[in-house]
This record gives C-alpha cells, structure tokens and sequence, in this order.
C-alpha cells in the first residue's frame, strides 16, 4: 500500500516536472491571471498546454470517475497530486465553478445522461459555468427566491433576475434555482441548467468598491430551458442547492494561504525592514502578524484535517459552514494585514509600481468573502443549529 | 496519513474516555483539594493508570512498553484535560519518557514507570514566564558535574522520583538534561499549590554532585532537551484542548437547559454566534494538535514549527472556551460549588506552562522570517 503510493508519488513528480509549462510554476500576481477556460478564454503562455496536459490525465479532476473525464484518483494519491503540485508552485490548471460546485452536485444528483453530457467538458475547461442563486430580494433568506420556471410541456419558461451572479457576462452555461412552486418556499424551488446564449438571456456587470467587476445582474425575459435540464427531482431543487453550497464554502474557505502569508512576510521586510535581531521594525504589526500566522498555519491543518474526513465521509455535513467562516475571515485579516504592512505604497490605484493597485483592489475584494456563499452570520446560524444543536430562536 | 484518529486511537480513546471519566472525574480533583491532600494526585490512580497501560504508551516494546507515539499519548492527555483529572502523566509518561528513551537510563526507569510507581518532574523554567532560556549551569566535577541554582514551576516536584534538569555544561551553548534521583544531597524542593489546585515546586539546587552518568543521551548539542521540549509542548497542548473541550460541553449543556424569559437561553442569537465562534476555534486547534503530533511521531524537522502552532493555538481557544464558560454561566459559574470555575484554573496553569501563546507565536513569527 504504501509502496504503491511512494510510486505513484515519484512517478507524479516526474510526470509534473515533464508537463508543468515554467510560466505556470510562478506564483499568480494577481486574480487575472487565473485560468476559467471556456469557449470565450483568452489564454497567457503556457496556460492551455497546462491545463491540457492535466486533463489528459483527468487531473483537472483528479477524484471524480475516468468516465466522466476525471482521474479515478484514492483520495490517498489524491492528496499526494496536491502536495506534488505545491512543491513544484504549480498553478491551478483551471479555476471553475464546473469543478467546484456544478460538479459534485451533478455526480450526486445528475443522471447518467446529464453526467456524460456535462462532466468531461467541465474536465476539459471548454465550458465556463456560473452560479444563478441570489436575487435582489434573496440574499441570506436564500429560499426567498422568486424567479419563476412556468411548466410549457417539454420546457420550462424562466422569468425573473438573479443578481451577484460571478462572472456571467464571461460564462457559457448556468446553474440556477428557479421557483416551480410559490406555494410551497423550500419544497417549490427546482435546479435547472441552461446555455447563457439562449434568447432571453443577458447580462449587466456591477462595478465594485475594487474597481472591477466579478459580479454581475442576470435577467431572464422567456428562456426556454428544455425538461432534461432538470437537475433532481422537481421542486427539490433546494436539497440540490444545499449540497452545493457546502462545496461553494470549501471552495472559498481555501483561499489566500500559504502563498499570500509569503507574500505578507516578504512586503513586510521591504517596507517596513527589520531590527537589529531579524524581526520585523514595527513590534505591533509584528506581533498582530504572528498571532495571524498561528491560527492560519493551524487552520492549514484543519483544511488538511477536513478534506482527509469529507473523502472518508467522516466530515459533519454542516463542517463546510465553519471551514466558509473561518477561511474567510482569515483571508479578510491578512488583507487588512498587507495594507497595514504596505503603507502608502499599496494605496496607489493605478501606478506601475503597484501593479494597478492591485493589493488594494485585493483588499476591498477579501471583503466579500465573508458576504458571497452565505454571510459569516449565516454560518455561524448553521453551526449553531446544526452542529451544536442549540434550539432555534 | 490521514489527519484523523484510525480504528485503533479511535478505541483507545473510547477506552481512555470512560476510564477516566469514571474513574477521575472533576469530582476526583476536587476531593484532592479539599483533603489539601500533600502529593496533589493519587498514587492509586497513578498504579490503576499503569494497569491499563497508558503509562507505556511511548516506551518501546523492547523495553516493556506498547510502542505507541504522541497521537495515542495525545488521545490520553485529552481526556485528563476534559476530566481535570490531576495525574503525572504529562510529565512522567510523556515528556521524560521522550527525553530518556534510547538512553542508557532507561533501564532504570521504565520498570517503575510502567508499574505506575514511578513519578517524574522537569526541572526547567527559571523565570516566571517560561522564556526558552536556561541559565543554570553544570560544572564539570571529577568524572561528573555539579548543579547549582533554582528552578521553578516544577510540576510534582516535591515528590519526583526523578527530576530532569535542564543546564549548560559550562560555558556550552546547548542545553544537556541530568536526571537527578530523589534524595540527591543538595536538592531541596519546597511546595506550593498553585491556583488550579496542581503542586508544583521552587527547587533549590545547592552544589549538588552528580555523577558523569546522569547525563541523559550524552552531551548532544541540545537534542535530548529539543525533543522534551517538543513532547511537552504538544502533550500540554493536548491537555488543554481537552479542558477547552470540557468547559464547551458543559457550556452548551447549560445553553440548552437554562431558561430565561420562558426559553433556553441557548436560543439568543448573541450566544448562538459565540457560540458557534468558539466551536470553530476549537476545531482549529484540534487539527494543528494532531497535525503536531504525527509530524513528532514521524521524526519530521516541521515538528517544532508545529508543536509551537498547536500550543499557542490551544492557548487561544482554550483560553476563550473557559472565559466564554463563566460569562454564559452567568453568576453561578463564579461559584467554587460549581464546576466550570476548575477549567478556567487548569486552563491558565497549562496556557503558562512550556510556553504561553505570545512566546510560541513569537517563535512562529522568527522560523517564518519575520
């Protein structure tokens, strides 16, 4: 057993030193220089090589079944793929909602037809897919929604907007709950899945404090989606979307990480410098950084911890909801952190020194973190109830 | 290696769980106290502890014990911390079993240990914040060394079979641990009980001769003490994480059962989130606990680096588990009747001991280059 790991884990270095483009062993500089793919990708050097040369193994997807154009890998080798990959810096090959969350809800909930339609193409990154969930008037009351899927016989009619929907205007294909019951909140929504070039579709990006534009309105005026793009049963689509949730928050909760803490340390030397003993100059930001890097190496462990349950379906069903909290409000505090250590050198916005202001911008960007995928309010609500069982209020 | 209990642990603290919950529980400890008993645990305990083996955990097979690594030592010290239960385990089967293990003294000492006879202390810290530094020194004597100085905060120090000492030979730079017997001419530990009711002793060490042979592994450039200070560390952290432990679930208890205004008080949205807050620190803790443990038990040079996480990381946790426990008790948790007042004791006394959460996140901060 071991032997055969130790294997595999030669054979991957090997492999990943062969096939991993040098460009793509550098760390990102910013949010734009991750790869989604889909039809409308515009690729930098040596990032479509990447991620085809990871698909071509189905690690892009390493866990999911080689039918559906995953790897069939153990969660054992599995996590000996990631460390292989950590140790070499490579970049994710392909950032995707597909991977993240569309993925193991269809593997879950999908039938085969569905699964053989949607899951090698997700594998691939030739479809680019974005998540329809909150409305103007659903936000934490998630199930509130309303935009309305009228049943025509062999199709559904959408009508309504979404809103926060990331990256829309880039994406080929949508998830989205839609109500097929009014008189029933959670038992009336249903999961659909539709091309975002039907007629009736569009889009309106909304210009954030960052200056960009992650998110944007979604309207629907008479989309026709056909019936077998109907994902789990009809007017259960909420068990569909809870599930999925769960995957969204371990998503967001693994972000920033080691390489941001090598970041802070490194913008902390050089402009603040050190003392006389090789301490950072500034105590007090030294020591409100220390206390950071233990609870962020801690929680390192934890997401080691949580991923090693989840695969062996020892994780509570409601753990992604602490992982969500904590990550996030983690990730909010090194930015806070960066800024501190930056001074007026990162508050320049548009500057070649820094980058077009690009910590800035990745400061004010941190604060959604722990708003998108449910509020850290919303998190803290679910383990209390459904963790630590305290009666509801 | 996963980052969870196997089938095996998972028994043994099933096993270590009802042991010393039925056996140890808070009420134990507080019996001690009231009968102001002078050891400050009980020896019966200490032998009942032997007979289920965990005082072997670590020592090695061939030398009689189960072979067992800090992850089982670990699930053990968990359950001391959870049930407040004063023992000598923390620093007799853990930390000096590491320290001698593979040492020519072993031999001496591993028969009482794990017949649960044997009680050992460290002799470390000098300064009331343990600072990593150690000023004593060992004068080469003869073909031995003599011992002067003080010590403090040593645990079990007044009835220690064995006290491990911690000096510079000389004017070296590493720190060598002597393993000083009982009744040594010029040791004289004095006493004191401390606020969670534990014991532990000023030692005073008056030109003590000790003989070439008391040095535990040989003068070996600091190596001997690293490790003790690595099982220590990490034991301690897992102590507490157990006392964080105890003090939560006794706090949602009372959440659930205590009324106000006609419901639970567990219904308020204000506790809910503190609530759920304090469960989200103490997972973290757990996993950096465990992650500590496997990397000592697998000889890894990140073990260091993870034993100072996992104590400064319990020691935030913990430390807000036993003060969110009195604040949700309200008036009956500043109660001595009342239970959840021992955690917030043991809590402080293991947050202090081998290191308080600014030393080892200050330690964090240098071994990350800043």
């Amino acid at each position: 057993m071991t032997e055969a790991l130790d294997t595999f884990r030669a054979e991957t270095r090997a492999w990943l030193e062969a096939n991993c483009p040098p460009e793509m062993r550098q760390p990102m500089r910013s949010e734009k220089d991750a790869n989604w793919g889909g039809r409308n990708a515009e690729y930098q050097p040596g990032q479509k090589d990447w991620m085809d040369a990871m698909a071509s193994r189905g690690w892009t997807v390493p866990d999911w079944p080689k039918a559906y154009g995953g790897g069939g890998l153990s969660p054992a080798e599995t996590k000996i793929l990631r460390e292989e990959m950590a140790r070499l810096g490579c970049r994710n090959p392909l950032n995707s909602f597909g991977i993240s969350m569309l993925g193991p809800a269809l593997l879950k909930y999908g039938t085969e037809e569905q699964k053989l339609e949607h899951l090698p193409k997700i594998a691939r990154g030739e479809i680019r897919w974005c998540q329809g969930y909150s409305e103007p008037n659903a936000g934490s009351d998630l199930a509130g929604l309303a935009t309305s899927a009228e049943d025509k016989g062999d199709h559904f009619l959408v009508n309504g907007q979404k809103v926060w929907t990331s990256y829309a205007d880039q994406a080929d294909w949508i998830f989205c709950l839609v109500r097929t019951d009014r008189t029933n909140k959670h038992r009336g929504i249903s999961f659909v899945l539709f091309d975002m070039e039907t007629p009736g579709v569009s889009t309106r990006p909304i210009l954030l404090i960052s200056g960009y534009s992650p998110f944007c309105e979604t309207f629907f005026d008479d989309v026709k989606v056909p019936k077998e793009n109907l994902v789990g049963e009809l007017n259960r689509g909420w068990d569909v979307a809870k599930y999925l949730l769960g995957h969204e928050r371990e998503m967001i909760s693994g972000m920033g990480g080691e390489s941001g803490n090598r970041a802070l340390h490194s913008l902390a030397r050089e402009k603040i410098g050190l003392d006389g003993e090789g301490r950072l100059a500034d105590p007090l930001l030294r020591a409100q950084m220390a206390l950071y890097e233990v609870r962020s190496r801690a929680f390192k462990a934890m997401s080691e911890r949580f991923i090693d349950e989840l695969k062996s379906g020892q994780a509570h069903p409601a753990q992604p909801s602490m992982m969500k909290y904590y990550g996030t409000e983690l990730n909010k505090t090194r930015n806070e952190l960066m800024m501190a250590a930056g001074g007026s050198d990162l508050l320049e916005w548009e500057s070649d020194a820094s980058n077009g202001g690009a910590a800035a911008r990745a400061w004010l960007r941190t604060k959604a973190n722990s708003i998108e995928g449910g509020t850290s309010e919303i998190q803290l609500n679910i383990i209390a109830k459904r963790i630590l069982d305290l009666p509801g209020a | 290696m996963p980052l969870f209990l196997d089938d095996e642990q998972t028994m043994l603290r099933d096993t270590a769980r009802d042991f010393v919950s039925e056996q140890m529980p808070v009420a134990h400890m507080r019996k001690l106290r009231d009968e102001k008993n002078a050891d400050g645990f009980s020896r019966d305990h200490w032998k009942s502890f032997a007979e289920m083996g965990f005082t072997g955990i670590l020592i090695p097979e061939a030398d009689g014990g189960l072979g067992l690594g800090h992850v089982e030592a670990g699930v053990v010290l968990e359950e001391i911390g959870r049930n407040l239960s004063p023992s000598p385990f923390l620093t007799t089967a853990v930390a000096a079993v590491e320290a001698l293990r593979g040492s020519a003294q072993r031999d001496r000492w591993f028969p009482g240990i794990l017949a649960g006879e044997t009680v050992a202390a460290l002799a470390i810290d000098e300064k009331p914040k343990h600072n990593g530094q150690v000023a004593m020194q060992a004068k080469r004597a003869g073909n031995g060394y003599r011992l002067s100085g003080a010590k403090q905060f040593v645990t079990h120090g007044h009835v220690a079979d064995l006290m491990i000492v911690a000096a510079h030979v000389e004017d070296n730079a590493d720190v060598t641990l002597f393993a000083v017997p009982a009744g040594t001419a010029g040791v004289t530990a004095t006493p004191e009980r401390l606020t969670d009711a534990s014991i532990a002793a000023h030692v005073q060490f008056d030109e003590v001769q000790l003989d070439g042979d008391a040095v535990i592994g040989g003068e070996d450039g600091g190596a001997a003490y690293a490790r003790l200070l690595d099982a220590a560390r990490i034991g301690a952290s897992a102590e507490m994480l157990g006392v964080g432990g105890g003090a939560m679930d006794r706090t949602m208890t009372y959440l659930k059962d205590r009324k106000q205004f006609g419901v639970a008080i567990g219904s308020f949205q204000a506790l809910q989130h503190r609530a759920a807050h304090l469960y989200s620190e103490l997972e973290v803790a757990r996993a950096a606990v465990l992650k500590a443990q496997q990397l000592l038990d697998t000889g890894s040079d990140e073990a260091a680096m993870a034993a100072a996480v996992a104590k400064a990381m319990t020691g935030l946790a913990t430390t807000l588990a036993v003060q969110e426990g009195i604040q949700m008790h309200g008036g009956i948790g500043m109660t001595d009747e009342h239970d959840i007042g021992f955690y917030m004791k043991r809590g402080r006394v293991l947050a202090e001991m081998f290191g308080d959460t600014n030393f080892h996140a200050d330690a964090v901060a240098r071994m990350a280059g800043f």
